[in-house]
C-alpha cells in the first residue's frame, strides 16, 4: 500500500516538475522574441518606411508595410546625396587603413610576443594605458599638428595613424601570437630561416584568424566614423558616406523627406550588414577578446 | 584587459630588471630584433598618444585659435571654467546621467540576456546574432534611425507606448526627460556587453553548478554563490570599458541635435560642450577646450582609479588563472 501512494506521489511531483519546466521555456522563448523585436524593430522600420510614400512616414500609430512600394526613394536620394563620391572616398580610406592597420599591428604583437628586450613588459602596459586616454585630449593638438602641416581636407589624418599601431589590434594580436607553439618557431629557425623570413612565411599564415579580425574591426571603423571626417574634411568632393549621410538629413529644407533618409540609412548600412553576416564568428570573436582576455 | 592588466603588474613586480649591458650578445641581438618590430608603434605612440597629452596639457594654459601662436594665460580658463561657466556643470550633469543610466542598462540588461541564453537554448547562434546586429550599424546611420524612433508625433517608441496604453512623451522637446531618450538609444549596444558575459557564463565548468545542486542550492543561491561571483572579473571589466567611454558620449548627440544639444541644452553632453569651443566656436577656443579636455581626462582617471582599487574587495579570481 505505502508503496503504491510513494509512487504515485512521484509521478505526481514529475509531472508538475515537467510542467513548470515547460512553462518556464515558454517563458523564456516569448521573452527571446520580444527583446529580438526591440533590437531589430528600429531596423525593420528604417527599411520598410524607406519604400513608403513621404505622408505614409508620419502617419500615428507607425505602420509597417508600404502603401504604395516606392523603390524611386533610393533614386532620389542618390540624386541628393552624393552616393558615388561618397562611397569612393569611404572604400578608399577603409582599405589603405586596413592595410595599415595590419602591416603595423602584426608587426609590433610579434615584436612583444616573442622577443624578450629591456622594459618589455613596461611598454606593454603603456600600450594598453594608451586605450584608456579619452579621444578628446588627442584632438586638439594632433587637429592643430595637421593644419600646420596642410593636412587639413586630405585623407592623411584618417589614413596614416593606422600604419604606426593600434593598441588594441596589437593586443588581439599578440595573445594570438602567444598562443603559437614555439617548437613550430624553433624548427623554422634551425631550418636556417631568418626572421623576417619566419615573421611572414611562419607566423602570418598561421595567424590568419587574428589577422581576418582585425581587418573587420579596422574595415568597420574606416566605414562608421564621423567625427574624423567631420573636422578634417570640409570639401564635399572628399567627404564619407558617414558626412553625406548627416549632410543629407541636417540640410536645412530636407528634415522632412524621412523616406528618402530612411533610403539612404538602408544604402549605408546594409554593405556592414553583409559582412556581419558573413563574418558573424570574427565580429563576436572581438567582441570578447575586447571584453575577457583583452 | 583586467587580467592582462594585473599579470603585467605581477611581470613587472616578480622580475629583476634586466639591464643592456648585461645581456650575452645573442641575447642583445634578439632584443634588438624586438624593439626592431615593435618600431611602428614607439614612433606612434609619441606622435599621437605623447604629443597630444602633453601639447594639450600646455595649451589648456594658453589662448589658442589655431591661427595665431598660443598666449600663456595662466589658470584663467580653470578658473573661468569652475567660476562662471554655466554649461561646464550642465553638461558634466547631462554626461554623469548618461554615464550611470547606460552603463547600469549595459551591465544589468547584457547580463540579464546572457543568463537567458545560458540556459541550454535553442538556437544559441540566432539569438546572439539578433542581439547582437543592432551595435555594428554605422552611428551616423542608428542617429537618424533613432530621430524617427523618438520623434514624439509619429515615433516608433511613442506608438509602442501608446499601443501598450502608457503615455506618450515628447522625448526631444521637453528638456527633463531629453536625456531619457539616449539612455533608450543606448540599449542598441547591449548586445556587445552580452556577448562578453555570454562567453564568461560558458566558461564557468559545469562541475561547479554540478556540486552546488548536491549542496541542495536552488537557481537563485546558484547564479548568487556560484555564476556571480565567477564573473567578477568579467563585470568588473565591462563595468571599467563602458564607464570610461560612456564619459566620452559624443557622436549621436551631435547629429540628432544638430550639434545644439538640445533642448535648451539639456542634452548638451561633456564633449559636445568642449567640440563647441574648439570647432564650433569663432575665432576657435582651443585652450579653452583643452583645459576641458584635461578635466574629463583627469575624472576618468579619478574613476578608473577607484574602481581599480576598489576591485580587490570585490572581484574574484580563480586560483592560477594565467594570461
Amino acid at each position: 500500500m505505502t508503496a503504491t501512494t510513494a509512487s504515485q506521489d512521484f509521478l505526481h511531483r514529475d509531472t508538475v516538475h515537467r510542467l513548470t519546466r515547460t512553462i518556464g521555456r515558454v517563458l523564456l522563448y516569448l521573452l527571446l522574441i520580444v527583446m529580438s523585436l526591440w533590437f531589430l524593430a528600429p531596423l525593420f522600420w528604417m527599411f520598410m518606411s524607406s519604400l513608403m510614400p513621404l505622408d505614409q512616414v508620419g502617419v500615428f500609430p507607425v505602420q509597417w508595410i508600404p502603401r504604395v512600394w516606392m523603390p524611386e526613394n533610393y533614386t532620389l536620394a542618390l540624386e541628393f546625396w552624393n552616393f558615388g563620391i561618397t562611397f569612393r572616398n569611404t572604400m578608399f580610406i577603409a582599405i589603405v587603413s586596413l592595410v595599415g592597420d595590419i602591416g603595423s599591428c602584426t608587426l609590433v604583437a610579434y615584436g612583444f610576443a616573442r622577443f624578450r628586450f629591456p622594459f618589455r613588459d613596461t611598454l606593454f602596459l603603456i600600450l594598453l594605458a594608451t586605450l584608456m586616454l579619452p579621444f578628446a585630449v588627442r584632438l586638439i593638438p594632433v587637429y592643430a599638428a595637421y593644419d600646420a602641416i596642410g593636412w587639413i581636407d586630405t585623407f592623411y589624418p584618417l589614413i596614416v595613424p593606422n600604419f604606426f599601431g593600434n593598441a588594441f589590434y596589437i593586443f588581439i594580436c599578440r595573445q594570438f601570437f602567444l598562443g603559437i607553439p614555439q617548437d613550430l618557431l624553433d624548427a623554422a629557425k634551425i631550418d636556417g630561416a631568418s626572421e623576417v623570413r619566419i615573421f611572414t612565411q611562419v607566423m602570418i599564415p598561421l595567424a590568419k584568424p587574428a589577422i581576418v579580425v582585425i581587418a573587420i574591426l579596422s574595415f568597420q571603423n574606416s566605414w562608421n566614423d564621423f567625427l574624423g571626417p567631420l573636422i578634417y574634411l570640409k570639401d564635399p568632393d572628399l567627404h564619407t558616406l558617414a558626412i553625406g549621410l548627416y549632410k543629407f538629413t541636417s540640410l536645412p529644407g530636407q528634415g522632412g523627406i524621412y523616406n528618402q533618409q530612411m533610403a539612404a540609412s538602408t544604402m549605408m548600412v546594409l554593405p556592414v550588414l553583409i559582412v556581419f553576416f558573413l563574418f558573424q564568428k570574427q565580429f563576436i570573436q572581438g567582441a570578447n577578446i575586447s571584453g575577457l582576455k583583452g | 584587459m583586467a587580467t592582462a592588466f594585473g599579470s603585467q603588474f605581477s611581470a613587472l613586480r616578480g622580475r629583476r630588471r634586466e639591464r643592456w649591458r648585461d645581456l650575452s650578445p645573442m641575447r642583445k641581438r634578439e632584443a634588438k630584433m624586438g624593439l626592431l618590430f615593435i618600431t611602428p608603434w614607439i614612433i606612434g605612440v609619441l606622435l599621437f598618444s605623447l604629443f597630444p597629452f602633453v601639447a594639450s596639457f600646455l595649451l589648456s594654459f594658453t589662448k589658442y585659435n589655431i591661427v595665431a601662436p598660443p598666449k600663456w594665460v595662466g589658470m584663467e580658463h580653470y578658473v573661468h571654467i569652475f567660476t562662471d561657466d554655466p554649461l561646464f556643470l550642465k553638461s558634466l550633469r547631462n554626461t554623469g546621467v548618461y554615464v550611470g543610466g547606460s552603463v547600469a542598462i549595459r551591465i544589468v540588461l547584457g547580463f540579464a540576456l546572457a543568463l537567458l541564453l545560458n540556459t541550454k537554448v535553442r538556437f544559441l547562434g540566432l539569438w546572439r546574432t539578433l542581439f547582437y546586429l543592432p551595435s555594428v550599424v554605422p552611428i551616423v546611420a542608428l542617429s537618424v534611425i533613432w530621430l524617427y524612433v523618438l520623434n514624439a508625433r509619429a515615433g516608433l517608441l511613442n506608438s509602442f507606448l501608446y499601443a501598450i496604453g502608457l503615455p506618450r512623451f515628447r522625448w526631444f522637446a521637453d528638456p527633463d526627460i531629453a536625456m531619457i531618450g539616449y539612455l533608450i538609444m543606448s540599449t542598441t549596444w547591449v548586445g556587445v556587453t552580452m556577448v562578453i558575459f555570454l562567453a564568461g557564463l560558458q566558461g564557468i565548468p559545469e562541475e561547479y553548478y554540478d556540486a552546488a545542486k548536491i549542496d541542495g542550492a536552488n537557481v537563485f543561491q546558484r547564479l548568487l554563490r556560484v555564476t556571480i561571483p565567477l564573473m567578477t572579473p568579467t563585470i568588473y571589466l565591462n563595468i571599467l570599458i563602458n564607464i570610461i567611454n560612456a564619459f566620452q558620449v559624443f557622436t549621436q548627440v551631435f547629429i540628432m541635435t544638430d550639434g545644439q544639444g538640445g533642448p535648451r541644452d539639456a542634452t548638451r553632453v561633456y564633449v559636445l560642450h568642449l567640440f563647441d569651443h574648439a570647432f564650433q566656436y569663432l575665432p576657435p577656443q582651443m585652450g579653452y577646450s583643452s583645459a576641458l579636455a584635461w578635466i574629463l581626462f583627469m575624472i576618468i582617471f579619478v574613476f578608473t582609479a577607484v574602481i581599480v582599487t576598489t576591485s580587490q574587495r570585490w572581484v574574484f579570481y580563480q586560483g592560477g588563472e594565467t594570461d
